[in-house]
């Protein structure tokens, strides 16, 4: 079937099946690979995009559910071709979070939701609104010091 | 904007990370990884050596022959090869080395051994290049080369004030022969090694830009998964296929060396086709099952061959008053890194073409070339970044996989693992038990060791043991670090048809916590505080002090801990380096909840703090993971475990605060990337140990009420 999908403000159309998931229609279809998989069921995050603002699970939504609701990707929180960054990748460069980097696209993606709802999080609000995303390389504390930044203002 | 970044991958396919550039959004100019300007055309650049290319703008591109899998030794390699080049750290990049063996010899990065291993050629590649460049200024300037300094990317003349670029005398410099040994820089005189320094590959990471396996994306690719059998062993009776051709997308099905491989359009497409196949198994161990595996181990413990033999143990327990027994048993562990395994391959006019994320390019190159029958010399490897590797990518199962589905497919095909097929792969850190006596002297001190292990060796899939012993299975016993005057140590490889792998730490992993719990055990039997007797057991083990002391100074031990919470110490030697832990534990419903931890790390010559630092904090989140959760299960031949639901792993709400205290040394460096693994594990038990009175003799750790 033929989708409109609004992806990082472009319209993009592309040929699917419904029950295709958002995290392979980015990935495989339009080249968006920033966003990642890591388990495919819901459990580690590592798929988070937002939909209409919200974060969302990419490998849990399929195509036919997210209408023309806009989607952002970490490829689309950035502006200017990567130029202008987030103040929540700001802050993930100064404290030089990533290790593999896998999981930081999501990290990044729900981090921003958080701030989103709670511009200055407690540790406790950090642990509750970040616990769902799965780091093995264990960037927790790097993760935690960076929001703590970002919601600071880069401070 | 597909085609085009698929042009730009497929022209920079052997130069390594240029493959993060090609797959970032294509609008505008593309950002280095550096904090360097944008890469200009590179026609009169040069190549130093394999590991130096300058170009004329003075943009100095590291080729690193070892693999950067998020330990960050791409950036550490860097700053070794910049500090002896004197080449400008805002002008450096960074890029995996293309395979080949013989400008870089073996590349296979584990064992924690890249900058071990590398400090000393890195260096003399970096300085030799310096020599180059000087040569060639001198020859231009009319000077002697004596009279010409470096610093910044340039060469000064300090008599005349006159100054060349690196970039302006590359193309010269690459005609001079190299020198034979030239001579290193005084560490008094480095400005980056030692030096906290952000990683080069931060940025291309955070904009969702750096290009891991699992993101390689050429012209005319396809997907494949493949359906390996449910019990090891097993190989396909009967397959029933039609269901799953029908399925959109699906383009083939072929049978490979380890199952069924669905060749598709994209990963969607493959994964409805693999669910669509009916396969009927044959053959392979239905019986074998948590308890199983268990059991098998207790029955090869007593049965093992003699590993390590001071004084008479046997003798001293016999005659002792005071003596303690204990058995220690760890389950299978998988690596589980964030992204799960692929390899791209495309096999085409007598060449195999590899993208993969793999910590051997060596191994890599060797067995496709094998698969293939064709010379090493026609396959060619990519070194993409790789979301974690804990030891699973040194293991090239996977990429057979994708040179035996490339080669039915004739087109490019990236075989990927779902995290079922991660998960349930085997190549295992293996199960082991431990059976530990200790005796005490009349005044409580131990006098007596003897540690019985049995765990299924690693090694003897590779090749004959020596000696019937499994190196990394005694790992941290058979170099038992105590003065104890009697030590006695066997080593035992019970058969299980379960495939297992090196896992970050390998035989460490398991050995620290039984040692040190079950020395603390002894130290609570003798009524002694278990930092004193390490003091008294390490006396002629001054690095091994020196961390201990550290972390039991930072953790404040001695002070009272705060109601319902204990500390518990634990020092580990492994890689090179010596590590030593303070945990600070209580239990909250049932469960151990690890507040803060102290570590201590004596690993020679520090190149990047910052690393080093992440590093401790990446090796206790990864031991905490095992020690609370870690576990795979086997029922009637299958492995039960499939997912994080059922291998969870420590998340943010559980992580405790981790301070990182680096020792000063001016040994050579040793490793990083495993030795905070070890000690966390018996850190933790020790505390709850403390808290509790009861030792932990099983990992994961269940409390018992």
């Amino acid at each position: 079937m033929g989708y409109r999908i609004n992806v990082n403000g472009e319209v993009r159309e592309v040929e699917a099946t419904p029950d295709m998931p958002r995290l392979w229609v980015l990935r495989d279809l339009l080249g968006l690979t920033g966003t990642k998989y890591g388990c495919g069921m819901a459990q580690c995050r590592a798929c988070t995009v937002h939909i209409a603002g919200e974060p969302a699970f990419a490998c849990q939504t399929a195509i036919a559910a997210v209408g023309d609701r806009p989607v952002t990707t970490i490829e689309g929180l950035s502006t200017d071709g990567g130029k202008t960054l987030h103040a929540v990748q700001e802050a993930w460069i100064a404290l030089d979070v990533p290790q593999c980097g896998w999981c930081q696209p999501g990290q990044i993606m729900s981090a921003v939701a958080l701030l989103g709802k709670t511009p200055a999080p407690t540790d406790e609000q950090i642990d509750e609104g970040m616990n769902g995303n799965i780091c093995r390389c264990g960037t927790y504390s790097r993760i935690k010091l960076a929001i703590h930044r970002a919601a600071k203002g880069g401070v | 904007m597909e085609r085009r970044q698929f042009l730009k991958v497929s022209a920079t396919a052997t130069g390594g990370m240029m493959l993060w550039f090609a797959c970032g959004k294509s609008k505008g100019k593309q950002e280095p990884t550096g904090d360097g300007e944008a890469p200009q055309p590179s026609g009169e650049g040069a190549d130093l050596n394999a590991w130096i290319r300058i170009d004329p703008d003075d943009t100095v591109t590291f080729r690193i022959a070892d693999a950067e899998m998020g330990q960050g030794i791409m950036t550490a390699v860097s700053m070794i090869l910049a500090e002896e080049l004197d080449a400008s750290w805002g002008k450096v990049k960074a890029e995996h080395a293309p395979s080949d063996s013989e400008k870089y010899g073996s590349q296979s990065t584990g064992g924690s051994t890249t900058i071990r291993q590398g400090w000393e050629p890195m260096r003399v590649a970096g300085a030799k290049a310096r020599v180059m460049l000087v040569a060639a200024a001198a020859e231009r300037l009319g000077v002697a080369a004596a009279e010409l300094t470096t610093e910044a990317s340039q060469v000064v003349h300090a008599a005349s004030g006159r100054k060349l670029r690196y970039g302006e005398l590359v193309a010269a410099a690459a005609k001079i022969a190299p020198p034979e040994q030239p001579e290193l820089k005084a560490a008094a005189r480095y400005h980056l090694v030692g030096k906290a320094t952000p990683r080069l590959d931060t940025r291309a990471k955070v904009l969702g830009q750096a290009v891991y396996g699992l993101d390689v994306r050429l012209p005319g690719m396809l997907t494949a998964q493949v359906v390996r059998a449910p019990m090891m062993g097993a190989k396909p009776k009967k397959i029933d296929d039609a269901a799953a051709r029908a399925v959109a997308g699906v383009r083939d099905i072929v049978t490979i060396t380890s199952g069924v491989a669905v060749i598709a359009d994209h990963f969607w497409a493959a994964k409805l086709g693999r669910e669509a196949l009916v396969i009927e198994w044959e053959g392979g161990d239905a019986g074998l099952d948590t308890a199983g595996v268990s059991r098998k181990l207790a029955e090869a413990v007593g049965k093992g061959v003699e590993v390590r033999k001071d004084g008479d143990a046997a003798k001293t327990l016999g005659a002792a008053t005071k003596k303690l027994r204990a058995s220690y048993e760890v389950p299978y562990l998988a690596h589980a890194p964030m992204e799960p395994l692929s390899a791209t391959v495309h096999v085409h006019d007598d060449l195999c073409e590899i993208w993969t994320g793999t910590q051997t390019a060596s191994f890599t190159v060797m067995k496709a070339a094998a698969i293939l029958a064709i010379s090493p010399e026609k396959v060619k490897v990519t070194t993409t970044f790789m979301g974690g590797g804990f030891g699973r990518r040194s293991q090239v199962d996977f990429v057979a996989d994708a040179v035996e589905v490339a080669r039915a497919a004739k087109v490019p095909v990236k075989t990927v693992w779902t995290r079922e097929d991660d998960v349930r792969g085997g190549q295992y850190r293996p199960a082991a038990l431990s059976e530990i006596e200790g005796a005490l002297d009349a005044d409580g001190w131990p006098v007596a060791w003897r540690q019985r292990i049995a765990s299924p060796s690693i090694l003897a899939a590779l090749g004959p043991l020596k000696k019937g012993v499994d190196a990394t299975s005694v790992e941290g016993v058979d170099n038992l670090p105590y003065g104890i005057p009697n030590v006695h140590v066997t080593y035992a490889n019970p058969a299980l048809p379960v495939t297992t792998w090196f896992w970050r730490s390998v035989g460490s992993s398991q050995n620290a916590w039984s040692v040190e719990h079950f020395l603390d055990e002894l130290a609570r039997l003798g009524g002694k505080d278990p930092l004193e007797v390490r003091r008294r057991l390490l006396a002629d083990k001054p690095r091994h002090l020196g961390v201990l002391e550290a972390a039991a100074k930072a953790a404040a031990w001695g002070t009272p801990a705060l109601a319902g919470r204990a500390r518990g110490l634990a020092v580990h030697e492994s890689f090179g380096s010596f590590v030593a832990q303070a945990a600070e534990v209580s239990i909250e419903n049932g469960a151990p909840r690890i507040h803060h931890v102290w570590c201590a790390i004596d690993c020679g010559r520090i190149v990047n703090p910052s690393t080093i630092t992440a590093q401790m904090e990446s090796g206790i989140v990864y031991g905490l993971s095992a020690a609370l959760h870690g576990a795979i299960g086997f029922e009637g031949g299958r492995i039960t475990t499939s997912n994080f639901h059922d291998y969870p792993v420590v998340r943010m709400g559980d992580m405790p605060v981790i301070d990182v205290i680096l020792v000063e040394s001016t040994a050579d460096p040793g490793g990083v990337g495993e030795p905070a693994t070890p000690p966390i594990a018996p850190a933790v038990c020790n505390a709850l140990l403390a808290l509790t009175g009861k030792p932990v003799h099983r990992l994961p750790i269940k409390l018992t009420a």
